[in-house]
Formats: C-alpha cells, structure tokens, sequence
C-alpha cells in the first residue's frame, strides 16, 4: 500500500546551515506519527517543507502519490494537509468562529459578483460554511465560545482552535506544531482524546511534540531527528530504548 | 432598540438626500456652492472606499490611487470627445481600464512588504501623470488636458445643475455603499481581512493571498477608474493637474483618518477633510495649520483612525435553532 505522506531524501540548507539532511520518512494513511528531537533539530523545517512555506533544495515530498514540493502553501492545503503553527498564529482581532470560517475558505466557491447579488447560492454556502465552523468549534470543544474574540482565549483553547481552524479545510492529513505547548496537564489529557478522535474521523496526524508522555501515548510510530539528520524511527516503545535517542537527549560521557 | 437605531437612521439619510432642496432657504445666495462641496465630497467618499478596499481591508499601502482614478477619467473623456460614447455607458469601460492597468502595475510588485509597496505606487503616480503632461500617447492633450466632455444624459434628461449631480454621485456613492457591504459579508471580504491580520496565516489555512492581493488592487482601481469617470463629467474639463500626488495623498489620509477598514469611518473622514475645511474658510491661512496639527494629534493618540471597524457578527443564535 502506498503511503499517504512520502519523503524521500529531503535537504535543507540555509547558507552553509544543513537544516534538515537527507531524511525520509513515509506517514501511513490513518496512522498517528510523531517527529520529536532536541531543539534546533529541523523538525518544524520539515513541517514548512511539506506545506511549502519553504522549498527544498533537493529529495521529493510525495503525498498521495503528487510531488508537493514547489506547490504554493494553499494549493498545498486544498489538496488535503492542514496545519497548526508552533508559535499559535491565529487572527486574534477576530472572533473565535470567525477564525474557524477562514479553514472554510478553499472549500468554498463565490467570488465577488455573486457575494455583491447575493445570489441564492452564495447564501447557501455561507450558511454552510458557519455551520462547518460551529460543528468543528463544537468537536475540539470551543463551541460556547465562538463569539469570544480569540485573543481573549487561553493558551490551550488558542491551540485548540487552530486545530479548529486547520480541521474546516476538510483534510486527510493534519499537522501539528507542538500542539501541548502551553497546556496544563488535564489539557493536556484532552488533547490525547482529541488525537483518538481525529484518528477516528479518519484523519492521519502528524505531529512535533516535547511532551514525551503526550508523545508515547498518542503516537503509533515516531521519526527522531537531531541535527537535521533522522536518528532513528520506528514504535515508541523501540525508539524509547534507542541508544542513540538517548544519547540526543542526555549527551553521553 | 434596533428599529429606533434603523428609524434614526432613515432620518438621517432622508436629511441629507434632501439637502439641495432645502439648502436652498439655509443659504439662499451661495446654495450652488454647497451642494458643489457635498458632491466633492461624494466624490471623495467613493474613492476613498475604493481606496479602502486596497488600504484599509487587504492592508496594502497604496500611495498612488490618483493613478488609477486618472486612467479612468481619461478613458471616460477619450471615448465621449472622441468617439462619441456618453459619458454614463462610457463609465464601466474605464473602470474594467482602470482595473487592467492596476492588474499590470501590482501583478510585479504584490510581494513587496508595506513601505516598499507604498514608494511602487508613488512612483506609479508620478510616471503616469508626467506620462498625461507630456501627452505620450498623443491623446490626452498634454498639459491643457480635454475638454468639451458632453454632460451625462439618464433617460433623456440632461444632468447639468449641481443639485443634479449631487443625485448622480451620491446615488452611485450610495450603490457602492452597499455593494462593498454585502462584499464585506462575503468569503471575499473576509479573505482581505484575514490576509492584512496574518498572511502566513491565512495561506496555510488555504487562501490564496496573492490572488487575493490583486483582486484587491482590481476592485479598488476598477471604482476609482468609474468615479474619474464621474469626475470628467462633472468638470466637463479635466487635466494632469487634477490627479497630482497630492490627491492620492489625500485619499489615503481619508481612510487612515477615517478609520481604515470601516466604511462609515471612511464618509466621516471623508467630510472631515474635504468638507470642514471648507466651513472654516473664514481663518483662510490658519486653517491648514490647524488641520496638520489635528492630524498630528490623531496620529499620536488614535492611530486606529476616528471609527475603527468592529468584529463581524454572525447570526449563531438562529444557526443553533435551525439545528436544533
């Protein structure tokens, strides 16, 4: 079976800065991957290479078959890959819903003239597109606060509505950027739940996370980098014990 | 509540739709002058919101928004001296020429961070009017400009008085109005706002912020180019002059002023700049001082302009019902 996500020899560099060197790793359709490492290890430059914020210098980036590299980010994201930012990048003047609608965006069709008619179809679909919005706030749990203005959200429920946000594009394959960075413990054990769910849905997850017990509980298979070189891949329980993910994370003598 | 608000609302645009009639007893000598302020200001206002849409939704500095009102002035004032056109079904034609040229010009430069875009469009302003002195397509008439541009006819009757313009250019201000409202309302205006807040955002939430960007610069050029058409019916003469930096300036201190992003800050700005000057032209030279100086003041202690604009309101109540 072919893989949905397939990277195959992707580089990196920033003037003489390998960032990321030479990695391949393949993301199975409904599986829940994580790519985890010590800081400055690349992991959020890989991110950026799959939704073409940046191109690779050389290796391909396949998903569902198509090479992604060179695509423009929301040619990338109507395709079926949405995302989360590790620095939370949500429209914080807006309203909470309002965030959510701008997921809703690439699945929608009116342009200018039939939103200045107003035409019976224009209507419909932003009538329909409220409700996606409302169904996703309601599925991370945000619902009772779509009219809040976003920036008036705590931490953990800014992190949840970009989950909101990337889940109204309607993707196969969701990334997310540190999802539990900023969450409390019990946040924490919700955002698992919430994993659990997508899986569900069908919804293939990657993710980059340091929270190692978020990290052996949600993933069923995790990608090491360090250095901008993967170190190691393969269950969580085998990468656990990997002398050399140890030796990451701890230095050695 | 609301219906009082909507009531109060009413009385007032009836007020101000009725001005020339009853402006006439206010100030019997000089009514013609005053309806000819408010529809400067008409003028003004249009632009201003076609400005707005560039500036104050998409977040794009553009310093060069005479430009595009040129180009629609001249093609509206080509086609009537020229060709015969009247002047009215010359108008959607400089608009779509006014949006192509605009299209031409942002197409290259729509990456360029603010500050960078703004001295583009500068520039953009000053070629083209050197471009109109120098008469460099040997149809605008050089420095003199054209002239003897036939007043507009709706329907047979001729639209002559100021009082007849104050009904044409307000009632196409008023079209504006709501069109740009229900655009506001739409995935398109929602797209400009999410474009100016964050734009690395709004692409990895799947918009196309490039399109976006020059569908802005189309939409905004494509009225301005309509309201100089307008202009040159107006005037039945117009030259270079009429379109100098200054004026971009102006136009992009309306919506800065105004509150950019929030049409009803726009008209207010708009009176505030181009109709109270004209109230205190009693101080003559004082008054300019005095403007420079409230603007100074604005600027330290409202950068959001007089009427920043207000989240979006969705109706979720009767969305929940529906589901229910």
């Amino acid at each position: 079976m072919m893989a949905l996500l397939d990277l195959n020899g992707v580089t990196k560099t920033f003037g003489g800065l390998t960032a990321v060197g030479d990695v391949s790793f393949t993301v199975e359709e409904g599986s829940v991957v994580g790519l985890i490492g010590p800081n400055g290890a690349g992991k959020t430059t890989v991110f950026n290479l799959i939704t073409g914020n940046y191109v690779p210098n050389s290796g391909s980036i396949l998903f569902e078959g198509r090479e992604l590299s060179g695509m423009a980010t929301n040619k990338i994201v109507s395709s079926g890959i949405a995302r989360t930012f590790q620095t939370i990048r949500l429209f914080q003047k807006m309203s909470v819903v309002e965030n959510v609608l701008a997921g809703c965006h690439c699945r929608m069709k009116s342009g200018i003239f039939s939103a200045m008619l107003r035409t019976p179809s224009q209507r419909r679909e932003e009538l329909a597109a409220l409700e996606l919005a409302m169904r996703e706030l309601a599925f991370v749990g945000l619902a009772h606060q779509a009219e809040n203005l976003a920036a008036n959200l705590s931490y953990g429920n800014q992190r949840l509505l970009e989950i909101a946000r990337a889940l109204a594009t309607g993707p196969k394959l969701i990334i997310l950027d540190e999802p539990a960075g900023g969450m409390n413990p019990q946040e924490t054990d919700q955002l698992v739940a919430l994993i659990a769910k997508l899986k569900e849905r069908g919804i293939t997850v990657l993710l980059i996370e340091h929270d190692m017990s978020l990290v052996m509980r949600a993933c069923e298979k995790l990608v090491v980098l360090e250095y901008g070189i993967k170190i190691a891949e393969g269950k969580p329980d085998a990468v656990k014990t990997d002398p050399r993910v140890i030796e990451a994370y701890l230095g050695t003598d | 509540m609301m219906t009082k608000k909507k009531g109060l609302a009413a009385i007032g645009v009836l007020i101000f739709a009725t001005f020339p009639l009853w402006m006439k007893y206010v100030r019997p000598d000089d009514v013609r002058y005053w309806v000819d302020v408010i529809n400067n200001v008409g003028l003004y206002a249009i632009l201003a919101l076609s400005l707005n849409v560039i500036l104050g939704d998409a977040g794009m500095y553009n310093m060069g928004h005479a430009a595009f009102y040129a180009v629609g002035a001249y093609t509206g004032a080509i086609l009537n001296t020229q060709l015969g056109v009247p002047i009215l079904l010359a108008l959607p034609v400089a608009g779509i020429t006014a949006g192509i040229f605009s299209a031409i010009i942002a197409r290259p430069v729509i990456h360029l961070r603010g500050d960078y875009l703004l001295i583009v469009t500068v520039g953009v302003g000053e070629i083209l009017r050197i471009a109109l002195i120098n008469d460099v397509f040997g149809i605008t008439g050089g420095p003199n400009g054209i002239f003897g541009i036939a007043r507009p006819e709706f329907f047979g009757f001729k639209i002559k008085r100021p009082d007849h313009f104050f009904y044409l250019i307000w009632g196409f201000a008023a079209l504006t109005l709501f069109l740009f409202n229900r655009l506001k309302q739409s995935r398109f205006g929602r797209a400009l706002d999410y474009l100016r807040e964050d734009a690395v955002a709004a692409e990895g939430s799947g918009i196309n912020t490039d399109r976006y960007r020059l569908l802005a610069f189309l939409l905004g050029a494509t009225w301005a180019g309509m309201t100089g058409s307008l202009f040159a019916a107006k005037m039945t003469i117009i030259s270079p002059e009429s379109f100098s930096f200054w004026e971009s300036v102006v136009i992009f201190m309306i919506v800065i002023l105004g509150g950019s992003g929030n049409m009803a800050g726009v008209i207010l700005g708009t009176f505030i700049v181009i109709a109270l000057p004209e109230v205190f032209r009693d101080f003559a030279s004082a008054r300019m001082l005095i403007f420079g100086l409230a603007m100074m003041v604005m600027m330290v202690f409202r950068t959001q302009g007089l009427l920043p604009p207000k989240p979006r309101k969705f109706n979720l109540p009767k969305l929940a019902e529906e589901g229910e």
